[in-house]
């Protein structure tokens, strides 16, 4: 299969300058992700200001679809709300693992790059963490504010 | 000795081996260069094991029918076959576990249970920082469950074990457990160096050799350990199936592991007495084609001769050595010359993950592993997240080395990285 249906360009643009790299403050939730098959390792805090995600930082080690993936995601996420953070996540993963439907750029930005990742099955938990550690830093901070999504 | 790579046909060797005519990726031939992985398997194992379960399939050590018999010859048959292999003084020094993980849990089991040879709070535990998480995991386990102090041997610069360190190794230590080859670094340990010292301080010496069975000739009963551990799946054989080795003095000493059928003397209500090993450490229906295929494997590998597979073992992993540092920008973790080293060869690519590296690779048909190879804290040890590993076998050619090292070219032009072909 070709390599360029996994590394589109986008994902190389990327890879080599994230976006929203680097630990910030002020953070409500600093989460930890780690891919224990490959030791790619995520830090990420989210910050809230009301139902607004206010700042996704993070610092990704790992290979250039999960450091792609995760600049993306903040990319995405931030200025948003809540709740488009949460329906985004499900929309990447529905792309990725249910291959279901076709992705809608206007919505998902650069996400949708990896769509071909779904063909390579053992890259998709690449491409989830930084998104699927994005949705636990939410869903912990509001816990902590006592609202629901 | 035979003379490196003399006397050695590795083509038709590639002709027991129908996996290696596959085209893969687009049309390419397959270089198959993972097989501290795995090994792939020649037609011999697979025909003893279909042949097997085709005519002679039935349940080991309780049927009185004719099948019952012939299965469990074939079984005992291939124990007999890997203990002539490893050098075992007896066939009943050979227990059959479901991998080498399983034998070495089998032994870090049974150490906490009370014997002569039972581990408890006050003593040490040693192993060493190059160890597989199966030759390391178990050993935190138990060291946790019955209170006990885990040490560990270091590592130098150049991947050895920092053995300079004088009281490791000491008069509380009950258990020193380490790998023969290193499956991340290619490292071979000075085992019986080791085991001397061990041994003067009356400690057990458990080693795991899966990496170092299926490479070079090995024999447990010179060895210097009172316990060796390897699977089958990496020397030709099929997976589900790996060997404890044990002095039968020893085994016959030890509790059992897992209750159930076929390791009990006799069972009452009350209570049960246990078979003599090997049987004792073999509970329940054990993987009997598993077995057959595994023997197929051993003598499969004696006909080759196992000082003609180290001798090809040495001189692909020279070649690659060599080949490899021409790569710009590439780093070998490990020993990067050929003494006292198997054939594992784990790096690094400037600028390029490893999953990426391997995924480039694999678009070319080149297959090997990337990540931490089951040992995280040698990875820890050089501060390095993750690493590509290439590892050849005994039917690996110096053209797929080559092809290796154009695929690396191809991976850094792919990522704009330095030195590959632009």
């Amino acid at each position: 299969m070709s390599m360029q249906t996994l590394y589109q360009d986008l994902i190389i643009e990327h890879f080599k300058r994230p976006i929203g790299a680097g630990l910030r403050e002020p953070f409500d939730v600093e989460v930890r992700h780690v891919n224990p098959t490959c030791g790619d390792e995520l830090t990420l805090r989210v910050h809230l200001e009301g139902d607004k995600v206010a700042d996704v930082s993070y610092d990704a080690l790992g290979c250039s679809i999960s450091v792609a993936a995760s600049s993306v995601m903040a990319d995405v996420v931030t200025g948003g709300t809540v709740s488009e953070a949460m329906q985004r996540y499900e929309d990447v993963r529905a792309m990725l693992q249910d291959r279901t439907g076709q992705p809608d750029p206007d919505k998902l930005g650069d996400a949708v790059a990896f769509a071909g990742v779904a063909k390579f099955p053992a890259r998709v938990k690449c491409a989830l963490l930084g998104w699927a550690a994005m949705r636990d830093a939410l869903v912990q901070a509001l816990d902590r504010t006592g609202e629901s999504a | 000795m035979i003379e490196e790579g003399r006397g050695y046909d590795v083509e038709s060797v590639r002709e027991d081996f129908p996996i290696l005519t596959r085209r893969v990726a687009d049309d390419r031939p397959l270089v198959y260069l993972d097989s501290a992985n795995t090994s792939q398997k020649p037609q011999a194992v697979v025909d003893a094991m279909s042949e097997h379960l085709l005519r002679h399939n039935a349940n080991v050590a309780r049927a009185v029918h004719q099948l019952g018999a012939e299965a469990t010859q074939a079984f005992e048959d291939a124990r007999a076959d890997v203990a002539r292999f490893i050098g075992a003084s007896r066939p009943e020094e050979v227990i059959f576990t479901k991998n080498a993980s399983e034998a070495l849990n089998l032994v870090a089991r049974v150490v906490g249970e009370p014997s002569d040879y039972s581990v408890g709070r006050g003593d040490e535990v040693v192993v060493t920082e190059m160890e597989h998480h199966s030759n390391l995991v178990p050993w935190q386990m138990l060291c946790r469950r019955v209170g006990t102090r885990l040490r560990w041997f270091g590592l130098t610069e150049e991947g050895r074990l920092d053995t300079a360190v004088g009281d490791i190794i000491n008069e509380l230590t009950k258990v020193v457990s380490l790998t023969y080859v290193s499956n991340a670094l290619g490292t071979v340990n000075p085992v019986e160096r080791i085991a001397r010292r061990a041994h003067e301080v009356g400690a057990l010496v458990v080693v795991d050799a899966s990496q170092a069975v299926p490479q070079m000739p090995v024999n447990v009963s010179t060895l210097g350990a009172d316990l060796v551990a390897f699977t089958g799946h990496k020397m030709c054989g099929p997976t589900g199936i790996g060997v404890l080795w044990g002095r039968y003095d020893l085994l016959a000493e030890l509790p059992p592991f897992l209750g159930g059928g076929e390791m009990i003397e006799t069972v009452t209500m009350q209570g049960s007495t246990y078979a003599p090993p090997p049987h004792r450490f073999e509970a329940g229906t054990p993987p009997i084609a598993e077995a057959v295929g595994l023997g197929a494997a051993v003598r499969y590998l004696e006909r080759l001769g196992m000082e003609n597979v180290a001798a090809h073992e040495r001189r692909i992993t020279a070649y690659a050595l060599e080949a490899l540092q021409q790569v710009p920008g590439l780093k070998i973790m490990g020993p990067s010359e050929m003494v006292d080293r198997g054939g594992a060869v784990s790096f690094t690519l400037d600028g390029v993950h490893p999953h990426d590296v391997a995924q480039v690779l694999d678009s070319l048909g080149i297959a090997v592993r990337a990540g931490h190879h089951c040992a995280k804290p040698v990875h820890q040890r050089f501060g390095i997240q993750a690493s590509a590993r290439m590892s050849p076998y005994l039917y690996t050619t110096t053209g797929e080395i080559d092809s290796l090292v154009k695929g690396l070219d191809h991976v850094q032009a792919f990522f704009g990285t330095s030195g590959g072909a632009r």
